[in-house]
This record gives C-alpha cells, structure tokens and sequence, in this order.
C-alpha cells in the first residue's frame, strides 16, 4: 500500500491493465510522448508503444467516434477526452452514437469503451475548461457515468471500467488530480460500478457529494461537527446507474440530507438525487431536501472561480439550516 | 510534397481548384461502351443489374405500401442503385465491411442484408437493426455523416490487428456539410485508415442543392485537403462504380489508406415519404436524369451486348418480383418486437434501477 495522488491512480490502473489485456489502446490528444496534459498516461508510450498509445487529431468527436469502431474491431479503447468543458463537440457520438449500440443493435454490436474525461473547476484553468457537466450525459441512456473522488476509488472504479462491456464516462476529479492523496493497494482491484460509498459516517443529516466537491464536503462536515452537527457524507462515486439503496439508508437514518453539486443548480445530477430520495424514503424526511449548487450563471474566468463553486461554508449553511427545520 | 518556387508577390486571383483524375465512366447513357474492356464479366454485371433490379422493386413496393399506411416513413434509393451495388460488388463481403447510412439498400443486399430484413426495417421493426449472423455490416445510421467516425475507427483497428479487411462508408453529399465527415476524413488520413469513402452525391439534401452545400467545385477534392485521393465517378454507370471502388479497396489492402470516391448519380425518388421534391426539383432537371437511370442504362447494355435478350430480362423481373412477394410475406411472419428484450439490451447486465423500472413497463406500459 502506497499513498499516491488521483493522476497516479488513474496512470497505474492503465498501466496494469494494459499490461493485463493486449486489446487495450490508450488515445486521445497529447496521450503519447507528451504523457497527457495532466501525466495521466506518463510512461505507457515508452511501455507500451505508439500502436497502443496513440496521439489523435484535435477532435473530441472522432476520438469518441473511432473509439466505438475501434471496439467493433475487436480492441478496449480507453479514449481520452482533455477537459469535460470540450466533450460536447463528441456529444453526438457519445451519447447518441457510443451509448446505444448495443440497445440498437439489438445486441449484436457493444461497445466495450472507456472515455476518461477530467472535469470540475477550482484549478484556476482557462474559460470552458472547468464546467461540471456531468447531468448532460447521465441523460443518456446506456452510458454509465462514473466520478470517484479518492484514488483508491479512482483506480478500482477505472479498472472496473475498463473492463465493463458496455460504454463508461469516467469523470476524473481535476481538482483533486494533485491535491488528494491516499493509500492505493499496489495490485489490482476493483470497485464495483453503481455502488455509493460512506465518505464519513454522521447521524444527523445526509450530504450526498460526488467528484472533486467531496472534498468540500467533508470540510463541511468537520465543521458541522464543532457545532454539534453529526454529518453522514456519501460519496456518489458512480451517477449512473445511481446507489438508490445506499441514499435510502443513510436518509432513512439521519431524516435530513443536503445535495451538494459544483454544476448550476437548475437540471443538474442533484435534482435526481433529490427525486430519488423522496422516492425512497420520504417518510423518512423530517425537513425539506436542500440543495448546494453553483449559480444558474456560466462557470466564471478566474477571478470570480471563487465566489462561484460552492464551498464548506455554503455547504455548512444549508446544514445547519436543514437542522432548525 | 515537391516545394513550389516562392514567390514575392501575393495574388489570390485566378487560383486554380485542387486537380482531380478524370470523372470514371465505361457507358454512355445508352449503355453504348466507351472503353474497350470492361472490369467484369458479362455473368457478373447480369447479377449486378438483378440486385439493382432488387433494390428498384423494393422501393416501389415500400413506396406503395407506406401509401397504404402499413409502412414508416422511409428514403428510397431510387435512381442510385449502381451507386451502392457497384460498391458492394468491389469488396469481400467475407473480409470487409459495408458502413451505410441509409440510401443504399441495394448495395446492402448485395453484401448480405436480407430483403426479408429490410423490409422489417421499412415497419420500423428493430431487429432490423440487429445486423444478422456475422454479417460485416453495421446497422442504418439516420445521424449524417454519424457513421463515418465509427468506420474509421473500425478500418484503423483493422489495420491494428494486421486483418485484410477494408471498410466501405457510405454517405451523400449533405454529409460533406458534417464535421464528422471532416474529423472521420483527416483522421483516416492521419491514420492511412483501410477506408473507402463513397459519397453519393445525389443533387440533394432534401431540398438542398450542392451548390447551397459547398463552394467546392467537386466533393472528391475534399480528399486533397486530408491528404488522400478523391475521384469522381459516373455513379449511375455499374462499371465506373466497381472499377473506381475495386481500385480504392486495393489502395486500402496494401496500406496506401483511404480514398474519396464521389459517384455522380440522382435521386430519383423522393428524400423520404415525407418529402415532396414538386416544391423544389425543377421538371427539367428532374426529367434529364430520367434518361440517365442506371437500370435502363445497363438493360440497354445488356442486351446491346448480347448478354441479355428481353426475354431473359423479362424472367429476372418475374424472379426479382417473386422473391420481393416471398421476402415480404416472410417479413410478416416476424413476431412483433418484445418490449421486454429491448429494454433489456441497454447494457449487458440491467442495474437495479433499470430492473425496476422494467417491471414497472412490463407491468403499465409506462417507464
């Protein structure tokens, strides 16, 4: 056991696994020599060589594209989307092209496809790079949308991925590339697709965070706990297909949750956690289910990057709030 | 790329398009030969000419039955048959694969589709979709230009794995407006992908003329930009077709990458059954082609050859006609699609909450 970052995660899984399985191909732009904008894929050019480790073109839509015929040839394509802020120029091939070949052909084609995509904002990056659009392809049906927060979820979710047989988006928390670290077992493991996990047990409220805005809610939550409050944190680690169950449990036990998500508020992934809660355990409610989300306004340039992704102290309001209801 | 002298003045006037290879053409629009030898034997065009034969009488008949209301919508391929069928007759069917988009039913069945099949397709049955056996060919694609991406992802991880097999796209001049032709075609290009392009060009894009799609003077050209050949073809002429497409696919097989193929044909047909070309087509233009349709030009070959007497054409219309009556019964035979199945195919294994919400369909209809 190792304490490594989320990138090193994300790089040793696609280094086992491409060790593992001849058929995987890494690709997408800047993968190769350069290792990827963020060193994800540092090293696997060198290992693996330029027929598994391939430079594309600039384009988010013949990268996801290719990747589906890639998969009818026969080969695991993990693709490589640089930033989620550029995936809605592949939108027409993810989510209705990828996403339905095996629903359309009615089983006859699959498309055992990864597209890795780092997203969140926080980092301080440059217009269009930071937007959490996560809810745009959890719409889709036959996508499976993934966002672990921690390595050690990065790597077993990725492995897990990977080796899915149908199409998974792997959504890389690019805040916490660098800043989370923790223990990752050295082999390989997996962490099952669909399951939620308990970030931090509590008995008081539920706050539901997934991604990059985990972190936010476990700050949140140790403050909360200065002021008395027990917070339960569940980190969603996959939006599709979503942990109906674990939410169910925690709510039913605590009696109050808060949603927490770093995208707008109106349509995102929050407003189906907040329906599926209601679905699962309303008698369960003792105040309404509140919500923390960026504004209804596009992701900001820098200097106001700050004011615009909900941080602790926004998440420790509506906790509080939620208990004096 | 040989280095033009430089030169110390600039003057944009009176550049020249990109240069293309002749425009391919074996028959006039009698079915007169123009060339002395032709690419096939006489056995083969005569199965060529059947299965355009196939194709025409197929779309009549949806045409006819989706006026009856007992088919979908649906976009005959009317007048380009050679297009698509001379394509297909130049790869393997045991080795490459035939990407269409959904003009090109003849051409399908010459690769393999069942007519039996795409007549399910036309009452919007989706096992239709489900290409059948092993078959090397991927279902309809209504998203233009959609499948190109997909195919050259296909031809380069063919060329990956070290198989002989080459890929065949399919699609029409509106296609050329898409940015998956452009991105599918440098890519292609980058990749030296096994692919042939073939785009249709049929006049229209609906209502769309080529000339409101681009300011191109050919679609071929398109390729130089990628770095790959493009040449245009006579795609109402069987033998231009196959010969073009046969020497694409060679390219292709011995590693020399993609090629553009624009075969000039005509829709005779309507866009779809939605679609009435008596707002747009002018009569003229229209009635031009008339005298260019493909069947008429190769049963004018066929018998000015020798190949075929009307009689021995009068007997492939009686056993095209028959198997269409056979291939349409049979399609009526089919059970009508289980919701339940369907469902179930949106990934290999269905979470919890899908399984819910399929006993809750099962049980209401509903989602």
């Amino acid at each position: 056991m190792a304490e490594v970052t989320v990138v090193e995660a994300v790089n040793q899984a696609l280094n086992l696994e491409m060790a593992r399985d001849a058929r995987v191909v890494v690709f997408g732009e800047d993968v190769g020599r350069s290792g990827g904008v963020f060193r994800a894929t540092d090293g696997l050019y060198g290992k693996f060589g330029a027929d598994r480790v391939i430079d594309t073109p600039l384009s988010e839509g013949v990268i996801a594209g290719a990747a589906i015929g890639l998969a009818l040839a026969g080969w695991v394509p993990v693709a490589e989307i640089q930033f989620l802020g550029f995936a809605h120029n592949g939108f027409n091939q993810v989510v209705d092209q990828l996403a339905r070949v095996r629903y359309r052909s009615a089983g006859r084609f699959s498309a055992q496809v990864t597209i890795r995509a780092p997203y969140g904002g926080g980092v301080r990056a440059p217009e269009l790079h930071s937007d959490g659009f996560e809810a745009h392809f959890a719409h889709a049906p036959g996508l499976k949308v993934v966002a672990p927060s921690t390595p050690h979820d990065t790597k077993g979710l990725l492995l897990a991925s990977i080796r899915d047989p149908d199409p998974v988006l792997f959504l890389e928390p690019l805040r916490g590339y660098r800043q989370v670290k923790g223990d990752v077992p050295e082999g390989d493991y997996e962490v099952d697709i669909g399951k939620a996990r308990i970030a931090r047990e509590g008995s008081d409220v539920t706050l539901i965070a997934w991604s990059g805005a985990v972190q936010v809610a476990l700050q949140a939550a140790e403050d909360a706990q200065s002021q008395g409050i027990s917070v339960e944190v569940v980190d969603l680690r996959t939006l599709v297909p979503l942990d109906a169950a674990t939410l169910a449990a925690s709510v039913t036990k605590t009696g109050r949750a808060v949603v927490l998500q770093e995208a707008p508020l109106t349509a995102g992934f929050g407003a189906e956690v907040v329906a599926t809660i209601q679905e699962e355990a309303f008698f369960s409610l003792q105040a309404p289910i509140r919500r923390v989300a960026a504004p209804d306004v596009p992701y900001p340039v820098q200097m106001l990057e700050e004011q615009y992704v909900p941080n602790a102290e926004r998440v420790l309001e509506a906790i509080v709030a939620t208990t004096r209801e | 790329m040989k280095e033009a002298a430089p030169a110390a003045s600039v003057n944009l006037d009176g550049v020249a398009s990109a240069s293309l290879p002749p425009i391919v053409r074996f028959l006039d629009e009698d079915g007169e030969l123009l060339v002395a030898d032709l690419p096939m034997s006489d056995e083969m065009a005569l199965e060529g000419y059947r299965v355009m034969l196939k194709g025409r009488r197929f779309d009549e008949r949806s045409v006819s039955l989706q006026r009856q209301g007992r088919m979908v919508t649906l976009a005959p391929g009317i007048g380009q048959e050679a297009a698509s069928v001379g394509a297909a007759m130049a790869i393997d069917a045991r080795t490459d694969w035939f990407v269409p988009q959904y003009r090109e039913l003849a051409g399908q069945l010459w690769h393999g589709y069942p007519l039996r099949m795409a007549f399910l397709w036309h009452v919007g049955h989706p096992v239709a979709f489900q290409v059948p056996g092993d078959l090397k060919m991927l279902p309809f694609q209504a998203a233009i230009a959609g499948q190109l991406p997909q195919a050259v992802g296909l031809a380069w991880g063919l060329k990956l794995k070290g198989d002989p097999g080459v890929v065949l796209a399919i699609f029409g001049d509106g296609g050329t407006s898409q940015g998956d032709f452009h991105e599918a075609a440098n890519l292609a290009g980058v990749m030296r992908a096994p692919i042939i392009f073939l785009c249709q060009n049929n006049g229209w894009a609906i209502s769309t003329t080529v000339a409101q799609q681009t300011a191109s003077e050919t679609l071929a050209q398109k390729a130089v930009a990628y770095g790959f050949p493009g040449i245009q073809c006579d795609g109402n002429d069987l033998f231009a077709v196959y010969a073009t497409v046969r020497e694409a696919a060679r390219r292709a097989r011995e590693g020399k990458g993609p090629t553009l193929v624009e075969a000039m044909t005509y829709r005779l047909g309507l866009h779809t059954t939605a679609d009435d070309p008596t707002r747009y087509e002018p009569r003229e233009v229209h009635d031009l082609w008339v005298n260019r349709d493909p069947l008429r030009r190769m049963q004018l070959h066929l018998k000015s050859r020798g190949v075929a007497d009307q009689a021995a054409l009068d007997r492939i219309e009686e056993e095209v006609k028959d198997e269409l009556r056979v291939a349409w019964e049979d399609a009526q035979k089919e059970p009508a699609p289980d919701p339940a199945f369907y469902f179930g195919q949106t990934h290999a294994t269905q979470s919890r909450r899908l399984q819910r919400q399929l006993e809750r369909f099962e049980k209401h209809g509903d989602g």
